[in-house]
């Protein structure tokens, strides 16, 4: 009798602890199931093949740009390189594209290579330069930017159509690459990262720093791996707006590394660290495309998208950000 | 020989005594006597000239006016990531209310000050009351004012050409030496300068930034002390972005974007903390004069815009050395 009830009990905590842990991840989903819903409702063609493909295709840059984010987030810093990085890679992408095949994932190789050592500068300095995230990465936006524009003075360059087809258009006619792209690079890149050991030891600096390298944990590893993971990233960005884009131009990350930040935040990663993932990153990032899905088919007046993607963007970041109604001791506010 | 040994250890000593504070702006000044040398050497005899010069200041003068309100954000721990397109959302509505002519210029100034001080105060509430990261809404409202922009001017803005006088005021010159923006920027700095290091208030915002919890047991109202750093932050944009638009002769949509980062970098190389709490205006001014000299200096030399923009960031990251760096994990 009293071995159920505490079973029960224990049951009962693991479910609240569940919930606690993925509550604001959680709600990004839910708000991205209903953003399908409305756009489903309004669009009778939206789930086919094609409009599927194109509305994938249209968040993807954006949701690889808010995983490289999350990474760097996740330990309390912030990368404000992500955009430069993209930039970058896809300059870089559009000036070694050879024709053939072989060579095409020579140049894929080198891409992903240097967006990692992109990150590993970030991260060599924030930790060994003991430095602020923010500043550093604004310092080294303005370097990588400024490699992007060597690399690539004009907009141009040659990118293989096979490159596009693979990565852009759809499997069997059926299902778009470029969700099977996102799970491959989930199930290659990112979960291995978050599984490892290094993964906890990100995480756990992220919660308290401090207590993590009292614990005898290698701080500087953590926080160095995860600022490589987000150039890594970042550099799939890079090499997936090529593919779709089919050129190269060293302005065309500039947007992402503020959007960036927004799809964390509304996938419900707390920029203080420690908290989220790449999950919640996707459902924001696929939010925020699916409004202007929305505006668009409900016939708003072109002029007044920005206005409403706006609006819900900062309606969603403030509830999901605001501290005010979740905690309960006034002066814990303060921290 | 002697004596210059010994003029040099106390040179040492003094600087190795002095608060980091003075310290972070000395050098930021040394750096300014350094680009003038550089530049009077390398690009043109004209830069060491006070005309050149002036002219500089000149430039700059728009920049300083936003940096010193980004600084206030910054030394209260927080960031103002909503410059752009508060200064032109300012702008825009000034010069449609005031339609080009002299007489409607007050209104117009007046209701670009309110957009300023408006925005300020939302966003200063969000980060005081709601406990929202200023990083998180200033990059909200800023998407916001933008669809604002772009739903109020469509893709052709209105009446977009500004008053003769506020184009007069922008870009003038008294008796060919002393430029009016200068003169504004010189006000709003020693205002900032009183406000900051002799005012109860300024006291104040040091305290916030430093320690907000400590501040607060201390019986000052950090909330207000927060939505009035955004306030004054959203003003100066406000004002910034009517002398910019002045000085182009109109205003016009994206016209606030080359001045965020560089208002942050303005602050940072000034020697202020980006963690709030530390830091002199008189740095904040060194920081702004720095990156105009170096823009100017890099432009006229025809170095590409890819060059230019890795000497900058190098510039931060050394600056950023020399300050001195943080401690280290074990706290």
């Amino acid at each position: 009798m009293t071995a159920n009830i505490s079973v029960e009990a224990a049951l009962r905590l693991r479910f609240r602890r569940l919930v606690n842990r993925n509550f604001r991840v959680g709600l990004a989903f839910i708000a991205m199931f209903i953003l399908l819903t409305i756009n489903a409702a309004l669009n009778p063609r939206f789930f086919t093949a094609p409009v599927l493909t194109s509305t994938s295709n249209q968040a993807m840059t954006l949701i690889f740009a808010g995983m490289a984010q999350t990474s760097v987030v996740v330990t309390g810093g912030i990368d404000l390189s992500v955009g430069p990085i993209i930039s970058l890679t896809n300059s870089l992408a559009s000036t070694l594209f050879p024709r053939n095949v072989p060579g095409g994932i020579g140049a894929i190789i080198v891409v992903l290579l240097a967006g990692a050592l992109c990150g590993l500068v970030n991260g060599l300095i924030v930790v060994y330069g003991r430095l602020q995230p923010i500043i550093v990465t604004l310092a080294t936006a303005s370097i990588f930017g400024g490699i992007a524009l060597y690399l690539r003075p004009t907009p141009g360059g040659f990118v293989p159509d096979w490159y596009n087809a693979v990565l852009t258009q759809r499997i069997f006619g059926l299902i778009p690459a470029s969700l099977v792209f996102l799970l491959l690079v989930i199930l290659v890149v990112w979960t291995p990262f978050r599984r490892s050991r290094l993964g906890m030891w990100v995480y756990a600096t992220g919660s308290n720093e401090a207590a993590t390298y009292m614990s005898g944990i290698n701080v500087n590893r953590a926080k160095l791996a995860a600022y490589m993971m987000g150039g890594l990233l970042a550099a799939i960005a890079g090499l997936f707006i090529t593919a779709q884009t089919q050129s190269g131009n060293a302005s065309t990350g500039a947007v992402f590394t503020l959007q960036s930040i927004a799809v964390v935040v509304l996938g419900g990663t707390s920029l203080f660290g420690g908290s989220g993932g790449v999950s919640g990153t996707i459902a924001g990032g696929f939010t925020l495309r699916l409004i202007s899905g929305i505006l668009f088919f409900a016939n708003v007046n072109p002029l007044q998208q920005p206005l409403w993607e706006g609006a819900v963007m900062l309606i969603a970041v403030v509830a999901g950000a605001s501290r005010i109604f979740t905690v309960k001791n006034r002066l814990d506010i303060l921290r | 020989m002697t004596t210059i040994a010994k003029s040099a250890s106390s040179a040492r000593s003094w600087f190795a005594n002095m608060d980091s504070q003075n310290r972070s702006a000395v050098i930021a000044y040394l750096l300014i006597a350094v680009l003038i040398i550089l530049g009077s050497i390398f690009v043109t005899p004209n830069f060491m000239t006070p005309t050149f010069l002036l002219q500089q200041l000149r430039q700059a003068s728009f920049l300083g006016i936003i940096a010193a309100g980004q600084m206030v954000v910054i030394l209260v721990g927080n960031i103002d990531l909503s410059v752009s397109w508060t200064l032109n959302l300012a702008a825009v509505v000034a010069t449609a209310i005031a339609a080009g002519r002299n007489d409607l210029l007050i209104p117009g100034i007046l209701a670009g000050l309110a957009i300023g001080a408006i925005v300020g105060l939302i966003n200063g509430i969000g980060v005081a009351y709601l406990r929202i990261p200023s990083m998180v809404l200033t990059l909200g409202t800023n998407t916001v004012l933008k669809g604002i922009m772009v739903f109020y001017t469509g893709s052709a803005p209105q009446f977009q050409k500004t008053p003769d006088f506020l184009s007069y005021v922008a870009t003038e010159i008294i008796g060919g030496v002393i430029p009016i923006t200068v003169l504004v920027w010189a006000v709003v700095s020693i205002i900032s300068i009183f406000v900051l290091h002799r005012s109860t208030l300024g006291r104040k915002i040091y305290a916030v930034g430093n320690n907000e919890v400590a501040a607060y047991l201390s019986g000052i109202r950090t909330p207000r002390v927060l939505v009035g750093a955004f306030v004054l932050s959203g003003v100066l944009n406000a004002l910034a972005g009517l002398l910019i638009a002045g000085n182009a002769g109109r205003s016009f949509n994206e016209m606030g974007e080359p001045f965020l980062l560089p208002s942050i970098a303005a602050v940072v190389i000034g020697g202020t903390s980006i963690l709030g709490g530390s830091g002199k205006y008189i740095g904040t001014i060194a920081g702004v004069i720095i990156i105009r000299l170096l823009d100017s200096g890099l432009s006229v030399m025809q170095v590409s815009p890819a060059a230019r923009s890795i000497i900058f960031g190098l510039v931060i990251l050394t600056m950023l050395f020399l300050y001195g760096r943080g401690e280290k994990a074990r706290k």
